[in-house]
């Protein structure tokens, strides 16, 4: 899915935007999104994936660089005239026009006539399931439905590119999980370009096509999802996406790919280098807690086994979750499936734990 | 009936601001609380006790509405007691008219059988009620006042009033000096006395004399009331009247004894009417001593010189002979009067019905046309001035915006005079804008503009003092408009000017809609203002309110024009919920 330059439908090209003159909220910032991607923004707040947002919506000018669309720089192009749908995070609906003016309302601004107005706006309505909601105003639909008919009024209008800032953050988390369904087989459905901006991961790993990990006005990753989580390049990207258990050391050795790490109170583990290169660089080692072995029948007879004490277990039904001490850290955390042939280790329990050297990666300091 | 059950008690989920009050309630509530499972049946929603839910409910509530209520009762009393009693009272004025009835209380009894389109003056007995009532008026000084009170009816009144007032008590005089010939004991005061009064009253009268002579000066025992003596009313009907009147206002006026004092002059005016009636009066029911005293004066009467009424008025002032003078006391005698309404929109009550003013009165129409018309000026100004400067503070940073906001109060904080007289200062044609213009050559010197005393003045004078009354909620209105609603038109294709008018501005209505009902009702009531830059043109209809209230004291004149702008407002008011929705005015 990753497009180059050449076939790219948006184009980021070395953005740069500050609000005060003194500090870059976005640094420079060249990002590609094909044409029917669905990429995320994801990052913490403060991060500068909104005003990447807003600069593309037009609401915001880069300070520097340039932004395309289908090939055009559109920095000079007033909003209106850019053709984007966009989905606001408190869904923006015109609280004065019932669903169907709200639905009407790009079209005839388009100066579409009426009878085309009306079958779109069914159409639309349709599509996200409310087609009986057209008479009512906003201020009467449930958060859930709001979003379906600001997600309606985004489309309504055929655009080839929909920005949504956080659209599903008012939502419960049933209805959220509900709507991430939605929202992206409507954009699979329709083939249109998809941007989508949160801070929630799980959200960004399970709608998107690739996820843009936004910190400190940069991209630290742009990678499809199982790639981000599996394969983080960096120790921001690790501990940002999912569960990990972080470990500090030394490099001792790298030899065939692995690296031999020796932590700071002495234990020897492999893991794979991502970001070091030379032994005796310092490292933090990430491992993720599924990915982490207690019986050794799964590892090389020669791979590097580590002490633990089992510190606490808490049953979550469908796996265990259990805290150890490992070399000194006791917030390492390992989760087992909810098997019977998996042991309920016993607090207090000692035991050797090990890992695949691919799954434990180690990343800058 | 299902949520009842599994959320708990109501009253307890209902919002209390307090929560001690909360507990309290909760106990109640809890007992109020159905049994689960009772409440699927048919028919009212029964309590645990067995009563009616709603009515648990209710008392529950009870407490909470008596604590509320008890929480603005000494608001509620200042009010009541400070603001709308005298406004009550205010506006009762402009309907009661009972001065005329209470100071000519016989005129206007004998005034209902005149035939007022008889062109002359009333007749002898209508023209006797007048004198003693006016007598009457006279000693207790209410005659000027009911004479200011008629003048508002008819110029002239007042003065005819004041010069009979001084005259009247000598009406009769031919009489009295007749009886006096006829029998010296009618120049008696004992005489008087002995006839008209009740023998327990003399006795209890008497009494008090020796006590008040013994006590000497101190003595301020109340002298006990006179009383009629029985019979004497149905003998001599308009004598026991007047003398009645006359001993009531010697002893409480003058705090005089009437068994020393000598009646008034129409009293024998009365005994010579009475006297004189046919068929004769019957005096069996009275005793020995009256009959003797009445019979010689009976007989002699018929003899007596005698003067009419009519030209005992046409020679203390010839006015009187003008019916339309009765016909004025006439149509005013009810206790109570639209004539106050009608003067107030330049008509006039006559005892033929409503006419309309002389062309020269009429102001009150042409007032109250020219405060509307201004203070509808006045409030579009308001809305052209204040709209974009609300919409620039609400789109500023907190810091900025909030500046701004301190220039738009400081008006508030200076005195309304010395605005006002600022605008003096600068409008008037050697004030600062003139001079400014002329310099610049832009106007003549010797035709500098003409910019206070007038409309022009007072619009601008106000605008810029109601200004901040139309700002204030547009901004709270508007600050509460997120930024995202225009972005969202935008993004969907809308121009600038299509996001504003179509999405920002339906939005700002009920900001636009709670400044336009604030400037407009504090505009059409204005007062101090247009008083001073208003000049001829352009005053107001408050100042006039205001002159006859403090300058020509007629008050329910005043009370009138009050009740009809108040009226105007609450029309005005309906006609807005009508066509715009009370719902939408919001103050933010």
């Amino acid at each position: 899915m990753t497009a180059s330059t050449d076939d790219a439908f948006v184009v980021f090209d070395r953005v740069q935007k500050s609000y005060d003159g003194e500090t870059l909220v976005v640094k420079d910032l060249n990002l590609s999104i094909g044409k029917g991607e669905f990429l995320t923004m994801l990052g913490p707040s403060g991060s500068g994936k909104t005003t990447c947002l807003m600069m593309l919506a037009g609401f915001e000018t880069a300070t520097h660089g340039d932004i395309l669309l289908d090939g055009q720089p559109i920095n000079n192009i007033p909003p209106h005239k850019r053709g984007i749908g966009m989905v606001f995070q408190n869904y923006a609906l015109f609280p004065h026009m019932t669903v169907a003016e709200n639905l009407a309302f790009p079209l005839e601004v388009r100066n579409i006539g009426k009878s085309e107005r009306e079958a779109k706006v069914r159409r639309a309505l349709d599509m996200v399931q409310m087609g009986d909601f057209g008479g009512r105003r906003p201020a009467q639909l449930s958060g859930g439905q709001q979003q379906r008919i600001a997600l309606a009024r985004a489309l309504v209008f055929e655009p080839e590119l929909v920005l949504m800032d956080e659209p599903l953050g008012a939502l419960d988390k049933q209805l959220r999980e509900h709507m991430q369904f939605e929202i992206t087989r409507l954009a699979h459905n329709l083939g249109i370009t998809t941007v989508y901006v949160t801070h929630d991961q799980t959200e960004a790993l399970t709608m998107s096509d690739r996820v843009a990990v936004f910190d400190d006005g940069r991209i630290q990753q742009l990678a499809p999802p199982d790639e981000l989580y599996e394969q983080p390049k960096n120790s921001f990207v690790a501990q940002f996406i999912g569960e990990n258990n972080t470990l500090m050391g030394t490099v001792k050795e790298i030899n065939d790919g692995v690296a031999l790490v020796e932590l700071d109170d002495g234990e020897l583990i492999d893991a794979k280098p991502v970001n070091v290169a030379e032994p005796g660089e310092r490292t933090l080692v990430s491992i993720r807690p599924e990915r982490v072995e207690i019986s050794k029948d799964r590892l090389s007879p020669d791979a590097h086994l580590i002490h633990a004490e089992v510190l606490e277990f808490i049953y979550m039904g469908d796996i265990y979750r259990t805290r150890l001490r490992v070399a000194g850290n006791e917030d390492f955390v390992i989760k087992t499936r909810n098997a019977p042939d998996q042991p309920r280790l016993k607090p207090g329990e000692k035991l050797e734990i090990g890992w695949l050297p691919e799954d434990c990666r180690a990343l800058d300091a | 009936m299902s949520t009842l059950n599994s959320s708990g008690p109501q009253t307890a989920d209902a919002p209390t601001p307090d929560d001690a009050f909360h507990e309290a309630t909760g106990l109640d509530a809890r007992e109020s609380q159905p049994p689960h499972g009772s409440g699927d049946g048919d028919g009212p929603v029964l309590a645990a006790d067995g009563r009616p839910l709603k009515q648990s409910l209710k008392r529950a509530l009870r407490a909470q509405k008596l604590r509320a209520l008890m929480l603005i009762a000494p608001l509620l009393i200042f009010v009541l007691v400070t603001f709308i009693a005298p406004i009550a009272d205010m506006l009762f004025r402009s309907v009661e008219n009972q001065i005329v009835s209470d100071t000519l209380p016989r005129t206007t009894q004998a005034l209902a059988g005149w035939d007022e389109d008889s062109g002359a003056m009333p007749p002898d007995n209508i023209l006797a009620a007048f004198t003693y009532d006016m007598v009457a008026a006279a000693e207790r000084k209410e005659h000027t006042r009911l004479g200011t009170r008629l003048n508002y009816e008819m110029t002239g009144i007042s003065s005819l009033f004041r010069k009979t007032g001084r005259r009247v008590d000598d009406f009769g005089e031919t009489y009295l000096d007749q009886f006096e010939a006829l029998d010296p004991a009618w120049e008696e005061a004992k005489t008087w006395v002995r006839l008209m009064g009740d023998p327990d009253w003399l006795a209890a009268n008497a009494d008090w004399a020796a006590e008040a002579d013994a006590a000497g000066r101190d003595f301020d025992k109340p002298a006990p009331p006179f009383e009629l003596k029985p019979g004497i009313a149905a003998a001599l009907p308009e004598t026991a009247d007047a003398y009645a009147e006359f001993a009531r206002i010697t002893q409480v006026e003058d705090e005089d004894n009437p068994a020393e004092e000598e009646p008034w002059a129409p009293v024998y005016l009365a005994l010579f009417r009475d006297l004189a009636k046919q068929p004769a009066p019957d005096f069996a029911a009275l005793a020995a001593p009256d009959r003797a005293l009445l019979a010689p004066a009976a007989q002699a009467v018929p003899d007596f010189e005698t003067v009419a009424l009519a030209d005992l008025y046409i020679k203390a002032d010839e006015d009187w002979a003008d019916p339309e003078v009765w016909k004025t006391i006439k149509a005013f005698s009810p206790d109570y009067t639209s004539g106050y309404f009608l003067a107030s929109v330049d008509l006039q009550k006559t005892v033929d019905g409503v006419s309309a003013q002389p062309e020269d009165r009429q102001i009150y129409m042409l007032l109250f046309k020219r405060t509307l018309f201004m203070s509808m000026v006045i409030m579009g100004s308001c809305v052209l001035l204040g709209y974009p400067i609300a919409y620039l503070l609400s789109n500023l940073p907190m810091r900025t915006s909030n500046l701004l906001l301190i220039l738009v109060l400081l008006p508030f904080w200076t005195s309304l005079l010395v605005r006002t007289s600022a605008w003096k200062v600068l409008l008037q044609q050697q004030g600062v804008i003139n001079d400014i213009l002329v310099w610049a050559h832009i106007v003549a010197d010797d035709a500098r503009l003409v910019m206070i005393n007038n409309q022009f003045g007072t619009i601008v004078a106000m605008t810029h003092i109601l200004l901040p009354f139309m700002i204030l909620p547009l901004y709270s209105v508007m600050k509460t408009i997120p930024p995202s609603y225009v972005r969202a038109a935008k993004s969907l294709g809308a121009t600038n000017w299509t996001a504003f008018w179509r999405v920002y501005f339906p939005q700002s209505v009920p900001g636009i809609g709670a400044g336009c009902i604030l400037v407009f009702i504090l505009a059409i009531g204005y007062y101090i203002t247009p008083e001073l830059v208003g000049g001829t043109t352009g005053t107001f209809i408050s100042n006039r309110i205001a002159y006859h209230i403090s300058s020509s004291l007629n008050w329910g004149l005043a009370a009138a024009l009050g009740t009809i702008l108040l009226a105007v407002v609450l029309i005005l008011y309906w006609l807005y919920d009508r066509l715009v929705g009370i719902d939408n005015v919001s103050l933010g």
